[in-house]
């Protein structure tokens, strides 16, 4: 049962620390983690689904503000970035952030192309992301299933 | 009655005879000579008929009327004898008029074969002309000539046989007709040959007529060209006169040209020179053309393209020239104009590559800043938390080494925030985001608290001096963090290349400089500012008695260049030996600039350096002090210190004591002020004016104080010397004693303290408040903060954030909902988002700033906001105190910090909000 224990601690560390290398998440994340505690067990959690669907909702706007060829509202889809790259930059999505960043420059340059690769790359960024979390959260509850406790890992 | 009745008899035999008597009727009738013969037969038969029916009628009924009247039969026997008689007459009479026609017949014949004979010949006529046809004529003669002799026989003949039978009249008449026949059908092809000739003629004109008519087009064509074309013709001889001219647009007449040359008709320029082209092709003898240009009276200037081609006779010897001009004067000038299009296309293209060029280095440059400052910005927040541990660290129990190893730890760390602050500034500066603040500040104050901070980290035997003329003002406008961060900066950097002697800082006013004449713009800049108060420029030395900066730089006063640029150091040994960023001059430099002012250094090896600064300043004339003002004024009018404001010398000595000598809890104290430009002066202010109330305390505590409020210059490692120089200006210090006290006991809180500086470069807090602070944690309700938002996630963690610091918030969405929940009940602390739909935070700040100072909502209420709580409550819940309101804003460059004050705000938060950042922040604001 340890040994199990541990190899799922194990598991979960690597992956954490990957996920952190490969740029998904940054130390805000960390914050993020640091905020949940015995009073708000699932806060994480909370915020993710809540970023997620934020995700979805904004996304969807975008690609509606710009699915209007020839009379885009860049002002519009800069908005929606803008919440977006608010969203990803306090639960600690880097690459989605990161993407937010060039997004809002092609909006203010009102680069149509731009914005329409940028939207597909934050659509592709944010699933991925969600899938490796679900992952990590996974890991997590079986951590906790085989009894033990879920590490907190280091990220330096 | 018989008598009578025989009368009437014969009466009727007579009206019964009389109609059959028609042979009266025959001869009467016009046609006689249709029915000569037939007549003749009927009238037999008719006889007999009537014979028979009379006999009958005397037979069966008239018999015996007859018997009775044998007159009647002799009468009628007369008739019948009369009535023969009569018919032989007419006989004869018709047999001659047969005769007569027959004989007429002939003569009509005879005259037609007459006339066609003549018609003969006066159609042979015709022919005869015509030399072709002499042949046919001879023929004609001889065929004429038979014709004659024909004739005379059929005379003969007619001679010879007499002409008494009808069927010779006949026969003649159909020879002679037959003969007509024969000379109708010679006609005919007569007819037919002269048509034919005809047709052959008209055949051989042909040709003629349509050369004719090529000709006459070839005419048409040169009329049309010759009218038309806007071309000038002539021939000249060899004197170059003309014989021939055409012109389009003759104004001159022939004779005005003929035989004149060129120079006798016209003048102007231009003329002389045809002239001479002219000639050179007639001596030359060769065709060529040339563009000319006319200086004409009527019409200006005007080109032409000549063409000159020289004339020979058979001796080939050169007898005068043609010469054919075309007004090419619009295809010149658009010609000419395409050239210059195009050379300016080129040009333009030129420089469009070019500034394409610079764009792109431009840009490729402000990204790299852009990055530089993000990441500044980025590195800045965990390393604060590195130091703001080092410093808690420090204040537990150390043994010597660990002390020693963890001062310099601090000292690194706050080398490395320095550097990144200086990134920060030079990028905020070369952005254009730095924006100057225009305070009332006392310049002397400012040198003083500067030669004071320098003093208390000062670890060598330097004295430092402030020496400010009685001409400069007490209190001038100007941007005084940034002058203060220049002076810092110079002072430091003399203090660190001088090892003994002195360091001081010169104040005097001078003119105006050349170089603020040159440069106008700044002048007219201030103008426009608003600001009514006079000008003056304050020269300011920093001068040492240091090692200078060697070499050839010094020969130069301005030109040391290098010195002034980023990163670099008078020489890489001195980089090794004094360390440094290398950029603090260059931000000197560029504050100074941006200021309208000049920095400039003159040096000499082993003697010292000077650095001057020239700055322009505003006098501030009126003695009302304004809010920017009050973190001086306040003081200064609590607690009036005639020295502060007027003195205009000062000096500081350092009074030099072992570093390490003095007990742990006295290093502790070195965390608080790493930032310290703007938080020193106040601090220091504090010191300086002593609180009497305090002096109990203080007296406890001499030694402990100062490090707290004097270590402004990063060296950490030397804090026994600060506190031994703080000892000596800053007793009377009586809240360093209270905050020592407090540190001890509660180590945390102000550990939080003196990170707070360190992040918010701009704040002016002293650490009064922040003891404040902690007691209110403590002791009062909890404080009621404000958090303004609109994003649900940064929402959801910022309260989790709060619930982990032991705090609830209130949220709002946007800044319209910031400015009800602010109306309506009082907050100690907003954290306002800077960027929100609806309204955003700066507007939101500035309407709640506005209702602050007035009292009232009208600006909000104005502004569209429903304000709908009582006006009298509001006014006796207006806050006497400013409502702290901290921005949260994305990017530090975007989103700038200088707006963010210029709004109202009193500090901003970087985002994403950290943990770390917010316990700083509400450490700091709240109390």
């Amino acid at each position: 049962m340890d040994a199990l224990v541990a190899q799922l601690q194990m598991q979960f560390r690597d992956y954490t620390i990957s996920l952190y290398q490969q740029g998904f998440l940054d130390d805000q994340f960390t914050e993020l983690k640091k905020l949940q505690d015995d009073a708000s067990p699932d806060f994480v959690a909370e915020v993710l689904s809540l970023f997620f669907e934020d995700c979805v909702k904004l996304i969807g706007n975008m690609a509606r503000a710009l699915d209007q060829k020839g009379t885009v509202d860049f002002n519009q889809v800069g908005a929606s970035v803008h919440q977006l790259k608010g969203s990803s930059s306090s639960v600690g999505a880097k690459r989605v952030k990161g993407l937010c960043v060039s997004f809002k420059e092609f909006c203010e340059a009102k680069n149509y192309e731009g914005c329409v690769r940028c939207l597909q790359q934050v659509d592709i960024e944010y699933k991925t992301l969600q899938t490796k979390l679900q992952d990590m959260f996974n890991l997590e509850k079986q951590i906790i299933e085989a009894g033990g406790r879920v590490p907190q890992v280091d990220i330096n | 009655m018989v008598c009578e009745m025989e009368t009437d008899q014969i009466e009727e035999m007579d009206v019964e005879v009389l109609p059959s008597m028609w042979p009266d009727d025959v001869g009467t009738e016009a046609d006689k000579q249709f029915n000569v013969e037939k007549s003749a037969g009927d009238l037999d038969m008719l006889k007999e008929v009537d014979i028979a029916e009379k006999s009958a009628m005397a037979d069966l009924k008239r018999l015996p009327e007859l018997m009775n009247t044998t007159d009647q039969g002799t009468s009628q026997l007369t008739n019948l004898v009369k009535q023969w008689e009569y018919m032989q007459d007419h006989a004869v009479r018709l047999l001659r008029e047969e005769l007569q026609i027959l004989t007429k017949q002939r003569e009509e014949a005879e005259a037609k074969e007459l006339k066609i004979i003549e018609e003969h010949n006066f159609e042979s006529q015709e022919p005869e002309n015509v030399p072709v046809l002499d042949e046919t004529s001879d023929l004609f003669r001889r065929f004429r000539q038979k014709k004659r002799d024909k004739l005379v026989d059929s005379k003969k003949i007619e001679i010879d046989e007499e002409f008494d039978t009808i069927a010779y009249w006949k026969q003649k008449a159909l020879s002679l007709g037959k003969m007509l026949e024969a000379s109708t059908e010679r006609e005919r092809r007569l007819m037919e040959k002269l048509n034919e000739s005809l047709k052959t003629m008209e055949s051989h004109s042909a040709p003629v007529e349509e050369l004719t008519q090529n000709l006459k087009r070839a005419e048409g064509f040169l009329h049309f060209i010759l009218q038309n074309a806007p071309i000038v013709m002539g021939h000249q001889d060899k004197d170059l006169r003309y014989l021939f001219i055409y012109n389009k647009f003759p104004s001159l007449r022939e004779q005005d040209i003929l035989g004149k040359t060129d120079v006798e008709i016209f003048h102007g320029g231009g003329v002389k020179e045809s002239q001479d082209f002219k000639r050179e092709v007639l001596e030359k003898g060769k065709a060529s053309k040339r563009e000319i240009t006319f200086e004409t009276e009527l019409f200006g200037s005007k080109t032409f393209l000549i063409y000159v081609e020289p004339v020979y006779n058979k001796a080939k010897e050169t007898i005068g020239i043609n010469y054919m001009g075309m007004e090419v004067t619009d295809q010149v000038r658009k010609r000419e104009k395409m050239a210059k299009l195009r050379e300016d296309n080129a040009v333009r293209k030129a420089m469009e590559s070019e500034l394409t060029k610079t764009i792109h280095i431009t840009e490729e440059t402000m990204r790299a800043k852009q990055m530089l400052a993000t990441m500044s910005h980025e590195i800045r927040s965990p390393l604060s938390g590195v130091v703001g541990m080092a410093e808690i660290l420090s204040t537990t129990k150390l043994d010597k080494e660990q002390r020693q190893l963890l001062n310099v730890m601090i000292s690194s760390g706050d080398l490395v925030l320095q550097l990144i602050n200086d990134i920060l500034d030079l990028s905020k500066v070369e952005s254009g985001v730095m924006k100057l603040e225009a305070t009332k500040f006392r310049p002397r104050e400012v040198v003083k608290h500067v030669l004071q901070t320098a003093a208390a980290s000062l670890k060598k035997d330097l004295t430092l001096e402030g020496d400010i003329t009685d001409a400069v003002p007490i209190e001038v406008v100007g941007d005084v963090l940034r002058i203060r961060q220049i002076l810092t900066n110079l002072i430091s950097n003399a203090i660190k290349f001088t090892h003994e002697g002195k360091v001081g800082i010169k104040l005097k006013v001078i003119s105006e400089p050349s170089f603020a004449c040159d440069n106008a713009l700044n002048g007219d800049e201030e103008v426009q500012n608003g600001l009514t108060e006079t000008s003056v420029w304050i020269r300011c030395d920093v001068y040492d008695s240091g090692i200078g900066i060697p070499g050839k730089l010094a020969v130069y006063l301005n030109a040391l260049p290098c010195l002034f640029k980023k990163y670099m150091q008078a020489s890489a040994d001195h980089a090794r030996k004094y360390g440094g960023t290398g950029l603090g001059l260059a931000i000197c430099k560029q504050l100074v600039e941006l200021m309208g002012g000049q920095l400039t250094v003159t040096s000499q090896v082993n003697v010292g350096s000077t650095f001057t600064f020239i700055l322009p300043y505003k006098v501030a004339t009126s003695d009302d002090h304004s809010d920017d003002q009050d973190e001086f004024s306040d003081m200064v009018d609590h607690q009036p210190e005639p020295d502060d404001t007027t003195e205009g010398y000062f000096q500081f000595k350092p009074l030099l004591g072992s570093i390490y000598s003095n007990g742990g809890p006295v290093i502790g104290n070195n965390f608080l002020p790493h930032k310290v430009m703007v938080t020193s002066p106040i601090k220091l202010i504090n010191g300086f004016v002593a609180h009497p109330s305090d002096d109990i305390e203080q007296s406890e505590t001499v030694q402990v104080e100062n490090g707290g409020y004097t270590d402004e210059s990063r060296l950490k490692n030397s804090s026994g010397h600060c506190l031994g120089s703080a000892h000596q200006y800053e007793n009377g210090n009586g809240r360093c004693l209270s905050k020592e006290s407090e540190s001890c006991s509660s180590s945390q809180a102000s550990s939080e303290g003196g990170t707070v500086e360190m992040e918010s470069e701009f704040t002016v807090s002293s650490h009064r408040e922040e003891e404040k602070a902690e007691r209110d944690l403590k002791e009062t309700s909890k404080p009621k903060i404000l958090l303004v938002e609109d994003n649900k996630i940064n929402i959801m963690v910022a309260k989790s954030m709060m619930k982990q610091l032991g705090y609830t918030i209130d949220i709002a969405n946007n800044g319209v909902e910031a400015i009800t929940a602010v109306e309506r009940s009082s907050y100690d602390l907003v954290l306002m988002d800077v960027c929100m739909p609806v309204m955003d935070g700066l507007k939101a700040t500035r309407l709640i700033r506005s209702y602050e100072e007035s009292g009232n909502w009208d600006a909000a209420i104005e502004a569209g906001i429903d304000i709908k709580t009582m006006e009298d409550e509001q006014v006796c819940m207006r806050p006497t105190n400013r409502l702290p309101i901290i921005a949260m804003t994305a990017n530090t460059l975007a989103e700038s910090s200088e707006e963010c004050f210029a709004n109202g705000m009193d500090s901003f938060i970087s985002k994403p909000v950290t943990l770390q950042k917010l316990k700083e922040c509400l450490q700091q604001y709240l109390h």
